[in-house]
């Protein structure tokens, strides 16, 4: 197979995708009846197909639930839980409430950022790793907590932690 | 579904719980400390050992020590054991065959779990919350029947209001009355709806209950629906808590399979369906209004109050909005009786409250206990005091609009009004324990900092005042500040507390100004000579 | 109905039921500071500035949502309303950039005339000095947020009145800004129909019309009400 040809499947698949996800989501549209009371439930099922809401997507929904766009983007930019740049390859949430405040989450925080070079709430430039906080993952048990790609990481060790990340990133010692 | 055959579910259950069992706890908490993997490592065990299809390895909800999990009990002995890793599968089930075995064993006689009072976490930790047979087991749903069938909704309304309970969201407001307005409020649709947005740092008491008995609060809200003349619900949960979710869903699908949920329950004229709106990560939507305003898919910004959302909420409807912990207590007591709910607690404030006990404490976890029960109680002898012995100097409840309550004070009973009166709340029940290390203008600032970040932007107070108020403790912290900046941060605090649109901003300030009242030699020695650099 | 007796300010006064306390208290000839408040759009409480003692209830009510009511007694100017009145304008000049000297609205505009009538004389507040943008993209119009008050007077008036919704508000908290469409770039929005409402209905300079310089912008919110009463009656 040439390049150009393998270039022209990796494409059509990519395009595939892209027509599944937007499958779905008009499904999840269409379970809601469109209804413009259904904004958030959408857009929650919009990040979670894309990652996160690009200016296409969030005009596209404005669309189809026929709200204007202000509001949409209103409403995208209000929660927290709503990323309106792509996130990272990885990400490690770290948990700022109040039990693992008291438990040194701060500190834990501080190097992370150091370690990845990544400020909190930001992603490197070669969109590896995203660093990011939570308000409270309701894991007070287990202060200080973390959750790092998913999976919830108790009693967060910084060493420990740090390895990790630095093994997934693929870095070395 | 009639009561025979809910009472034949139940027979079944129960017969099948004569067998040994291994009950693993598979909450939040627990998962993290590796229960998941536990459980299949108990399961080859017994497979291995040819036992699995007499033992049973049951997932269950939150046990409550989550600080010492993963947590595994086993039946019918009652043994308990904590720190459990994947490793220690052989020596469970050898325990459970009564030979010997060296994993820690949790002291059941401990003032943990003695001084407790387990209304609303009953099922906590013995049911499996995926299956509602193992709700049905423990006598669920026959509350709902028993509601349908011979109560009318005045009579269930009025056995609440007999009860003395009062919201467990915070404010404490009395749940009977709320129910009676909504019953009474003209509207051609009204709405259950139940406010799982925990979002005090440092509080899962709603998670937990969630993720370790959903049907319990399904029951309640169910029974809610029923007095005050409502057919659709909601309950409005954190994005942040996936599997009280994920638990949540399981509950609905199978609670309507059951005829429990939905058209016609116990085949009565009685209609109700229960959907779930997820959160998106904003503390405020714990405020009635702008959590209405969410659920309408609109920026989550209160609106004053009156009109309530009890003569005008959902679309402009009628409302009941309860806390999770509030619909918890509902099936107890229409089932034991207003009389026996209003015995426990104090004078004013009855039954139990469920509370986080998180940051410098021995024994993190999650407790029920009796209002009126003290603070000292709580935290040195069901917390055990610090992990390391250093004096406590404070307990932090209400998280973001509560206050400090310093330890000299730790008599006071756990009430909403006592709690009031020295400057905290009672809020939705999260206790933050701090020791001696615990710098409390650094809390103050940590709280406000919070506050900002939440602050929806809507009224002026709170959206400059938190800034302001964040960066004066900065300034103090960084030693810039001046002795004339206290009068200027209290002057502000008294600004947001009066003015602010809604309970986020108004209470904003509690946090400093209980430090401020009672600790205010710290804020005072960041004052000092090098206070003057910042002129 | 029966007309409603209230006291305001030790005056006996007669509401019509339906009526809010603030066009009550206009009615009696009484001046209490408004921001977010315009005669013909929906109230929305925010600017806290109306805020009034009623006798009975613990908390100040603010007079633009609070419906009158049969034997009222309402305070809407003790020392105490004074103060907060005066704290709430400094912490809006601390906000953003209001620079009185270099702005359209210089001798036209609602957040000075506030300041005079409650008589703050200087902030005490850090100024936060943020950095925004202006926005001059419309061929008509520009929005210099610097001088954004956050009332929303130009989303109500377009959403209410011309009935697109090109303005909403983004963000939350102190990064809360208003935004046209997907907050893009006002001279792009697909929505606008340049009729100008947002700019008649905003309190300070923030929206202008291009061309203004200092203190050329006149201020015309009241035609809002004029075209609201206009829509009804169909002229």
């Amino acid at each position: 197979m040439t390049t150009s040809a393998l270039q022209t499947d990796v494409d059509r698949d990519a395009r595939a995708a892209s027509d599944n996800r937007r499958k779905i989501l008009e499904a999840t549209m269409k379970r809601f009846q469109y209804q413009g009371d259904a904004l958030i439930e959408v857009l929650h099922k919009a990040q979670e197909l894309y990652g996160f809401l690009s200016p296409e997507l969030l005009s596209d929904v404005a669309q189809r639930l026929r709200l204007p766009p202000s509001r949409v983007y209103g409403v995208a930019t209000f929660y927290h839980f709503f990323s309106l740049a792509p996130q990272g390859e990885h990400t490690c949430t770290v948990c700022l409430g109040t039990a693992c405040y008291v438990r040194g989450a701060a500190l834990l925080l501080r190097e992370l950022e150091e370690l990845s070079g990544v400020k909190a709430g930001h992603t490197s430039a070669d969109g590896r790793f995203s660093l990011l906080t939570a308000r409270c993952l309701g894991a007070c048990g287990l202060a200080p907590a973390a959750v790092l790609d998913g999976e919830v990481v108790g009693h967060a060790d910084r060493s420990d932690l740090a390895a990790r990340i630095r093994n997934l990133l693929g870095r070395e010692e | 579904m009639d009561l025979h055959e809910l009472e034949a579910i139940g027979e079944r259950e129960q017969a099948q719980r004569t067998r040994l069992r291994i009950l693993c706890c598979a909450a939040a908490g627990c998962q993290a400390s590796g229960a998941l993997e536990l459980k299949r490592r108990l399961e080859t065990v017994l497979t291995a050992a040819g036992k699995l299809a007499d033992i049973d390895v049951t997932p269950v909800g939150c046990m409550g020590l989550c600080g010492h999990g993963p947590l595994v009990r086993l039946e019918p002995s009652g043994e308990m054991f904590e720190r459990v890793t994947p490793a220690d599968a052989e020596e469970i089930v050898a325990a459970l065959e009564g030979r010997p075995c060296t994993v820690t064993r949790c002291d059941r006689q401990h003032p943990f779990f003695a001084r407790q009072f387990p209304i609303v976490l009953r099922h906590c930790g013995q049911i499996n919350p995926e299956r509602i047979e193992d709700y049905i087991a423990v006598g669920g749903y026959r509350t709902l029947y028993h509601v349908i069938h011979e109560m009318t909704p005045t009579e269930v309304i009025a056995a609440i209001t007999r009860s003395g309970l009062r919201g467990r969201g915070g404010a404490g407001y009395p749940t009977g009355l709320k129910w009676a307005t909504v019953a009474k409020s003209p509207g051609e649709r009204k709405f259950v709806v139940c406010n799982a947005d925990e979002g005090d740092p440092g509080a899962f008491m709603d998670r937990s209950i969630l993720e370790s008995d959903p049907h319990l609060v399904l029951e309640g809200m169910a029974i809610a629906a029923y007095a005050v003349g409502a057919e659709q619900g909601f309950i409005y949960v954190r994005g942040e808590y996936p599997l009280a979710i994920e638990r949540l869903q399981k509950a609905i699908v199978q609670a309507r399979r059951f005829g429990l949920l939905g058209a016609q329950i116990f085949e009565s004229g009685f209609n109700f369906r229960i959907d779930i709106r997820v959160g998106a990560g904003a503390f405020v939507c714990g405020e009635e209004t702008a959590l209405i305003a969410s659920i309408e898919g609109r920026r989550g910004q209160p609106r004053p109050r009156p009109p309530y959302p009890a003569e005008s909420g959902l679309w402009g409807m009628p409302t009941l909005i309860n806390n999770v912990e509030t619909f918890a207590n509902v099936t107890a007591i229409i089932e034991h009786g207003p009389e026996w709910f209003s015995s426990i607690g104090s004078n004013r404030s009855k039954g139990t409250k469920v509370f986080a006990l998180t940051g410098k404490v021995r024994n993190t976890g999650l407790i029920e206990v009796p209002m009126g029960i003290t603070l000292r109680e709580i935290v040195e002898e069901i917390g055990g005091g610090t992990p390391d012995g250093t004096p406590v100097k404070a307990v932090q409840t209400g998280g973001p609009s509560g206050g400090c309550i310093p330890a000299s004070l730790f008599d006071t009973p756990v009430d909403y009004e006592s709690l009031a009166a020295v400057g905290s709340i009672m809020g939705s029940g999260g206790m933050v324990v701090m020791d001696e290390h615990t710098n409390m203008v650094d809390v103050a600032r940590f709280y406000m900092e919070f506050c900002k970040d939440e602050s929806c932007g809507k009224c002026i107070p709170c959206r400059v005042g938190t800034v302001q108020l964040f960066n004066m403790l900065t300034k103090l912290r960084n030693r810039q500040a001046h002795a004339r900046d206290l009068d200027k941060i209290e002057e502000l605090c008294d600004l947001m507390r009066e003015t602010s649109l809604c309970g986020l901003g108004q209470s904003a300030p509690n946090p400093v100004l209980s430090t401020l009242h009672y600790f205010r030699h710290e804020y005072e020695e960041l004052i000092g000579a090098e206070g003057d650099h910042g002129s | 109905m029966a007309a409603k007796t209230l006291t305001i300010d030790g005056h006996l006064v007669s509401a019509r039921p339906g009526e809010t306390l603030l066009a009550a208290i206009r009615d009696a000839g009484i001046t209490i500071p408004t921001l977010c408040h315009l005669d013909g759009l929906s109230e929305v409480g925010a600017c806290r500035l109306c805020l009034v003692e009623i006798e009975g209830q613990r908390r100040l009510q603010p007079a633009c949502m609070t419906m009158v009511s049969e034997g009222m007694v309402v305070h809407t100017n003790t020392p105490r309303l004074q103060s907060y009145r005066r704290q709430i304008i400094e912490l809006l000049f601390a906000e953003r950039n209001h620079v009185c000297a270099v702005c359209v609205a210089s001798g036209n505009c609602e957040l000075q005339r506030l300041a005079g009538m409650v008589g703050m004389d200087h902030v005490r507040y850090e100024y936060l000095s943020p950095n925004y943008p202006v926005d001059i993209s419309h061929p008509r119009f520009g929005i210099d947020h610097n001088r954004c008050v956050l009332c929303t007077r130009c989303v109500r008036a377009c959403d209410e009145i011309e009935g697109v919704h090109t303005w909403d508000v983004a963000g939350r908290g102190v990064n809360a800004h208003v935004i046209t469409d997907l907050n893009q770039p006002w001279g792009t929005s697909t929505t606008c129909t340049s009729c100008g409402k947002c700019q008649l209905a905003c309190p300070t300079g923030a929206i202008f019309p291009r061309g203004v310089t200092v203190g050329e912008r006149p201020h015309a919110s009241e035609r809002i009400a004029l075209i609201v009463e206009a829509r009804k009656q169909r002229w």
